[in-house]
C-alpha cells in the first residue's frame, strides 16, 4: 500500500492525536502547576507528592492502560481512559519543574520581596513564577514530547490517534502503515519540542 | 483614670521608634537571642556590631517581623510587631541587604518603585519619585532607569538597593551589612552617601555590621552583640572607652589593622 493513499486517514488520526495530547497536557498543567506551587510552600508534603508522581511514571504505559480499564468512571475502553493515563504521565515533569523552578529563586530576592511587604500572592505572581518560567516551560516541553510518543500506545485501548496505524501495521506486518503512524508522530514531537523551546527562549526573564 | 507620667529626663525625649523589650529567640534548644532590651529614638543611627553568629541579623529581622520573638516583644511606633498587619508594617520600613535582592527581571526603575507600586501610587508620581531617588543615590536617571540589575556593578546595585528602601519615604530604615561585599573604595563612597542622605532626609536607621570602622564612621549609637546578648549600648565614644570584653576585642582589632 502506498503512503499517499493513507494521507486522508493520516490527517484525521493526526488531528485526533493532537487533541489527545492537548487535553492531557492541559489537564496535567491545571493539576501540576498549582500542586507544584503548593508543595513549594509545604515542605512536608513534598516527599509524598513527588513520590506518588514518581511511582506513576515508572509504571509501563501499556500496563497503566490495562490497570485503568476496570476502574469505574475513569476507566473502560476509549479516549477517556487514555487521557487519564496520559495526564498521570505528564504530571511528574510539570510538577517537579514547577517546584524546582520556584525553589531555585535566589533566597535574597525572595527575602527582599517579603521584606518590602509583598503578600504571598504578589511574591508568587510577580517574582517566583516569572523567575521560574523557563524551568516550568522546560517541564511542560518534556511532558508534551513524551506524551506525543506515549499517546501512540493509547490506540491499544481504542483511543484512536496515530497509534492506530502502528498497531494495524504490526498486526498485518505492513511497514508502510507503521511508518504512516510513526513518521507523523515523530514530526509532531519535533514540532512541539521546537515550538515550546522557542517560547522558552523568548521568555527568558534574566 | 490614671495618668501615665514620663520620668523627668525622658520628658524631652521623643517616644522611641523601635523598642526591644526583653526579647529572646530560641530555636529548639539553641538560644539565638537572649533578653535584648533597648530603644531606638527618631533620628538615631543604631549600629548593631557583632561577629558572625552573634544574632545581630536576626535581631534586625525582628523589626520588620521577618522573625518573631519567642519571648518578649518588639515594638515599632509603640505597637508590638505581632499586633501589626505585617504587610503594612513592612511597607513602612526600608530594608537593605548585602546581596541587594534586586529583582533580576525588573528594570532598575521598577525595582526602585516596588513599594510605591504595591501601594498603587499613580504612574506620574511614581516616575517622578524614581527619578528623584536615582539622583539622590548618585545615578543618572536617563542612563540607568531602564537598565537591568545584571548590567550594573556591585556598588551601583547597592545604590539601587538603598534607593528602593527609600522609595515610599519610610521613617525607619534597616541595613543588613549593606556594604559588606564591596571593595573598600566603593564602600567608603557608599558610607559617605549614606551619611549625606541621613543628613538631608533625617531618617532613623538600624544598621548591622561586623566592621568596627564602619560602625564608628556612621553610628550615633553602637550596640555590641555577643552570643545573643547585648553586651553594651552607647555612643561611639563610650564604645571606645568601654571595658566590656567583646567591645574591647573589637577596639583592639582596630589597632591591629592600623599597625
Amino acid at each position: 500500500m502506498m503512503l499517499e493513499s493513507l494521507l486522508p486517514e493520516m490527517l484525521q488520526l493526526a488531528i485526533e492525536h493532537c487533541i489527545l495530547v492537548l487535553i492531557s497536557i492541559g489537564v496535567a498543567m491545571a493539576i501540576g502547576l498549582p500542586l507544584g506551587v503548593w508543595i513549594s510552600r509545604r515542605a512536608r508534603y513534598r516527599g509524598p507528592v513527588l513520590g506518588i508522581a514518581n511511582i506513576l511514571q515508572t509504571i509501563p504505559s501499556l500496563a497503566l492502560f490495562g490497570f485503568l480499564i476496570p476502574i469505574p468512571f475513569i476507566g473502560g475502553i476509549g479516549k477517556r481512559t487514555a487521557i487519564v493515563a496520559l495526564i498521570l504521565y505528564a504530571l511528574l515533569p510539570i510538577l517537579r519543574n514547577t517546584l524546582s523552578g520556584i525553589l531555585g529563586v535566589d533566597p535574597a530576592v525572595r527575602e527582599s520581596a517579603v521584606a518590602m511587604g509583598m503578600t504571598d500572592w504578589q511574591l508568587l505572581v510577580q517574582v517566583e513564577l516569572p523567575l521560574a518560567a523557563r524551568t516550568i516551560l522546560a517541564g511542560i516541553r518534556i511532558a508534551t514530547v513524551t506524551t506525543v510518543g506515549t499517546a501512540t500506545i493509547a490506540a491499544a485501548i481504542g483511543a484512536g490517534g496515530l497509534g492506530v496505524f502502528i498497531f494495524r501495521g504490526i498486526g498485518t506486518i505492513d511497514t508502510t502503515q507503521i511508518l504512516a503512524g510513526a513518521i507523523p508522530a515523530a514530526l509532531l514531537a519535533l514540532i512541539a519540542d521546537g515550538g515550546i523551546g522557542w517560547i522558552e527562549r523568548k521568555y527568558s526573564p534574566a | 483614670m490614671a495618668v501615665r507620667r514620663k520620668p523627668l529626663d525622658r520628658l524631652l525625649m521623643p517616644d522611641p521608634l523601635v523598642s526591644f523589650r526583653d526579647v529572646s529567640l530560641s530555636i529548639g534548644r539553641r538560644q539565638i537571642l537572649n533578653r535584648l532590651s533597648f530603644d531606638v529614638y527618631p533620628g538615631e543611627t543604631l549600629v548593631l556590631l557583632g561577629r558572625s553568629g552573634s544574632g545581630k541579623t536576626t535581631a534586625l529581622k525582628m523589626v520588620n517581623a521577618l522573625v518573631l520573638p519567642t519571648r518578649g516583644e518588639v515594638l515599632v511606633e509603640g505597637k508590638p510587631t505581632t499586633a501589626w498587619d505585617r504587610i503594612r508594617l513592612r511597607r513602612r520600613i526600608g530594608y537593605v541587604i548585602q546581596e541587594t535582592g534586586l529583582f533580576p527581571h525588573f528594570s532598575i526603575a521598577r525595582n526602585i518603585g516596588l513599594v510605591p507600586s504595591l501601594e498603587r501610587w499613580p504612574a506620574e508620581k511614581l516616575d517622578a519619585r524614581v527619578n528623584t531617588l536615582l539622583e539622590e543615590v548618585g545615578l543618572n536617571p536617563v542612563e540607568y532607569a531602564d537598565r537591568y540589575p545584571r548590567e550594573l556593578s556591585g556598588g551601583q546595585r547597592q545604590r539601587v538597593g538603598v534607593a528602593r528602601a527609600l522609595a515610599a519615604d519610610p521613617s525607619l530604615l534597616l541595613f543588613d551589612e549593606p556594604f559588606g561585599a564591596l571593595d573598600p573604595i566603593t564602600r567608603l563612597e557608599l558610607q559617605n552617601q549614606f551619611m549625606a542622605l541621613r543628613g538631608s532626609l533625617g531618617k532613623t536607621s538600624m544598621f548591622v555590621t561586623h566592621d568596627v570602622r564602619e560602625a564608628l564612621r556612621i553610628a550615633t549609637k553602637i550596640g555590641v552583640l555577643h552570643q545573643g546578648k547585648l553586651e553594651l549600648l552607647g555612643t561611639p565614644d563610650e564604645f571606645l572607652k568601654a571595658d566590656a570584653p567583646e567591645a574591647r576585642a573589637f577596639v583592639a582589632s582596630l589597632d591591629d589593622n592600623r599597625s
